[in-house]
């Protein structure tokens, strides 16, 4: 009589004891649990035990202050506001300035430090020599110190509001800001928009189409001109037949500032261009050490090939150097967002300074308005650390294939 | 960073301990031998720190003043300068036992901060510093101008109500400090520097060429500045809040620095009352008898503290204006000392 094999258990129970048990099997699943509610348990004492004591001591504990009225106001919105809304509006208001900086910042910074970084590592000794200077002086200087330089140079250099350096009459510049007309939406402006989207669609289209020629039947077909004309010529076609489609609001001396027109704050362009800069010294040493770890062989290829050393470096080793320098760039991007909030210094209203500054001590909800603070910077280098994942993940895919 | 430890310190002490940290400050302060008191990052006149780091100011006063009532030595104290966003959490988190520092008495600071106001040292009000070669003679010509101001401060509530209020335009830049401020108003970053006047007076000494610089005539806020004291210790409240009170009983009672030990022989019942001669006043607050010659003997009475800080015999040379007594057109008064 044959010895019946004990039958295996079910594949999806064992991997669920092990997933929850470890080694330890279910017995580890019990402790698991009991640690977790321990954890719990403690975090429900701690918040419980704070809210008591906050009570005991007669500070308003709970959000309940976001809906008061801010009553102060800030040089600085990208979202309507004005001193008589809530605290959530200086709240928003405060994580849209320091988001902008963050992106016209982290974009600069890329550019400059991928520039730095093939400065450094070109044949040509000057260039290289500059770049590195570069490097060396700027990685090494503090950021608060690099922000106020950057702002108080800029303050110097400029002229009142009253003698500011005019261009065309329409553009002024002075210790107020850069002024520039404002577009203003006109009839014509929707058919427009439309006439933008219709060409951008076509282009795209008539570009895969010659992809598909030049793949599958060797065809090179010339497609810029056709582009170019449906660019241009669409939305000109547009704004003849349906009007201009933006108006410009001329901005004028009026008292001790301008009226009228938009306005990039000097705060903004300090900060944005100490943050680019410094961040662009320590991207340009990630971008080098990338570029460097591609086997030199393939830059050997690349020349034998008969390309040039421009096209053999964004083909064939930016590519492969860029699975080495995305996550380092990752955190670079994490640090420049940080950073931003060094704003206060120099009276540019980011988040820290309006919401964890202004309304903190006008309500004194001190642990409310710096957990929340945390939990939007955290969200912020969360939501940038996705992206760059994402990218990388395509990245290492299109170059697997 | 000083601010997110200050909020931690606060966080974990709410947290963990099992019961609020209050009463029994005195104790606290007794047991440490020195007094924990919050400061201005440097406000000529009222608190900022000589070249030699010595605390002098009229704000700083008050401390030794409370200093000498309970140790009878007005130098055990160690000074915490604060800006003005700190200065609630530090002493909410138990880092300061006072907060002289400038501050103004609103109901909401006074309701919801878990601090109380102990009274009114100075009585202030909000003003404008522009250029003179601006030729603006009143605030309300500032239409459309850029004012510079320091975060954290009423100051930024007051300066938006005054522009709406009167229908004109202004666009703010707010800095973490005051110095900050000043500085970029000076580079010609704004047209107006604000502050309370006391400030502004204080401030225009710093910079390069004081003379080019005036105060606008124009008051637009209630600005009375106190000490303030956790809420929850009484003992210690009294005892703040009767210091102050022993220094303008002083220069009623025309006691001063320098008679202080001849007025003390006096045998007038209300002189006995106050210097401790006859019952046990200064007792009852948890101090001793001699609990106000203590006071004038390190500070002198409040007159002489405000000239020696603020006043006419200071640079700020501000006058006493309805900071005078009661008895001579001002509104500085103190209840009774029986």
């Amino acid at each position: 009589m044959a010895i019946e094999p004990r039958k295996p258990p079910p594949q999806f129970v064992a991997r669920l004891q092990r997933a929850l048990g470890g080694r330890a099997g279910w017995g580890g699943f019990v402790v698991q649990i009991l640690f977790v509610a321990a954890l719990a348990w403690i975090a429900y004492e701690i918040v419980a035990n704070a809210r008591a004591n906050l009570q005991a001591q007669r500070i308003t504990a709970g959000f309940g202050f976001m809906a008061n009225t801010a009553g102060f106001d800030v040089n600085q919105n990208l979202i309507p506001y004005s001193g008589s809304d809530s605290y959530t509006r200086v709240f928003l208001v405060g994580l849209f300035n320091t988001l902008a900086v963050s992106v016209v910042g982290i974009f600069f910074a890329t550019i400059l430090g991928f520039l730095v970084a093939l400065g450094r590592l070109s044949p040509n000794w000057l260039l290289a020599r500059i770049a590195g200077g570069y490097v060396e002086l700027i990685r090494n200087l503090p950021l608060l110190f690099q922000i106020l330089f950057w702002y108080l140079a800029v303050l110097a250099a400029l002229p009142g509001p009253r003698q500011s350096v005019s261009l065309f009459g329409s553009f002024f510049l002075s210790n107020r800001g850069f002024v520039v007309p404002k577009p203003i939406g006109s009839p014509g402006f929707e058919p427009f928009a439309f006439a933008i989207v219709v060409a951008v669609v076509g282009s795209l289209l008539l570009q895969r189409y010659a992809r598909k020629q030049l793949f599958d039947h060797g065809r090179m077909i010339r497609i810029w001109p056709y582009v170019l004309g449906m660019l241009i010529g669409l939305p000109l076609v547009s704004s003849l037949v349906f009007g201009a489609p933006v108006r410009f609001e001329i901005p004028e001396l009026r008292g001790f500032n301008f009226a009228g027109g938009s306005r990039v704050i000097p705060e903004f362009v300090a900060l944005a261009v100490a943050l680019a800069t410094y961040t662009a010294a320590f991207i340009a040493e990630i971008v080098r050490a990338g570029i460097q770890s591609v086997h030199k062989g393939q830059m050997e290829a690349g020349s034998s090939l008969g390309l040039q050393r421009g096209s053999t470096l964004r083909l064939i080793v930016v590519p492969q150097a860029m699975r080495v320098i995305l996550p380092p760039l990752t955190n670079q991007y994490l640090n420049l967002t940080k950073n931003s909030s060094l704003a206060v210094a120099i009276g540019y209203p980011d988040l820290v300074s309006v919401f964890a500054g202004t309304t903190l001590s006008q309500t004194g909800q001190a642990i409310e308005i710096i957990a929340l603070t945390m939990g939007v910077y955290l969200l912020i280098s969360l939501v940038t650390s996705a992206i760059m994942s994402f990218y990388g993940w395509r990245l290492g895919r299109s170059l697997s294939q | 960073m000083k601010r997110v430890s200050l909020v931690f310190t606060l966080a974990f002490a709410a947290a963990f301990s099992s019961q609020a940290a209050t009463a029994q400050t005195l104790k606290t302060v007794k047991d440490r031998g020195m007094l924990s008191c919050g400061v201005s990052q440097g406000l000529p006149g009222f608190s900022s720190p000589d070249d030699k780091g010595n605390w002098t100011g009229f704000d700083v006063d008050i401390c030794r003043a409370i200093a000498a009532a309970v140790f009878n030595d007005p130098s055990k104290i160690k000074f915490v300068p604060l800006s003005a966003k700190d200065r609630f959490t530090a002493l909410q988190s138990g880092e300061i036992d006072v907060l002289s520092r400038n501050t103004t008495w609103t109901l909401s600071r006074d309701t919801s901060l878990g601090a109380n106001f102990t009274g009114v040292t100075y009585y202030d009000g909000q003003g404008f510093m522009v250029k003179k070669s601006l030729k603006v003679n009143s605030a309300l010509e500032l239409n459309s101008a850029s004012v510079c101001v320091q975060t954290g401060t009423t100051t930024e509530q007051n300066l938006a109500d005054y522009f709406k209020g009167n229908n004109m335009k202004y666009e703010v830049i707010a800095f973490g400090t005051n110095d900050e401020a000043v500085k970029a108003y000076e580079s010609g970053r704004c047209d107006v520097f604000t502050t309370d006047v006391s400030g502004l007076y204080a401030d225009r000494l710093k910079l390069a060429n004081a003379a080019d610089h005036v105060v606008l005539p124009e008051v637009i806020s209630k600005e009375p500045l106190g000490p303030m004291v956790r809420h929850g210790d009484d003992q210690w409240f009294d005892i703040v809040k009767w210091t102050l009170y022993a220094m303008i009983t002083a220069e009623e009672l025309g006691i001063t620095q320098k008679n202080v030990d001849e007025m003390a022989k006096s045998t007038k019942p209300e002189m006995k009352r106050v210097f401790g001669t006859d019952g046990n006043l200064g007792e009852q607050l948890g101090l001793t008898k001699d609990w106000v010659s203590r006071i004038v003997k390190a500070v002198g009475n409040y007159g002489e503290a405000f000239d020696r800080n603020v006043g006419a015999g200071s640079k700020l040379g501000i006058a006493r204006g309805i900071n005078a007594l009661w008895t001579k057109g001002g509104i500085q008064y103190a209840p009774p000392i029986r």
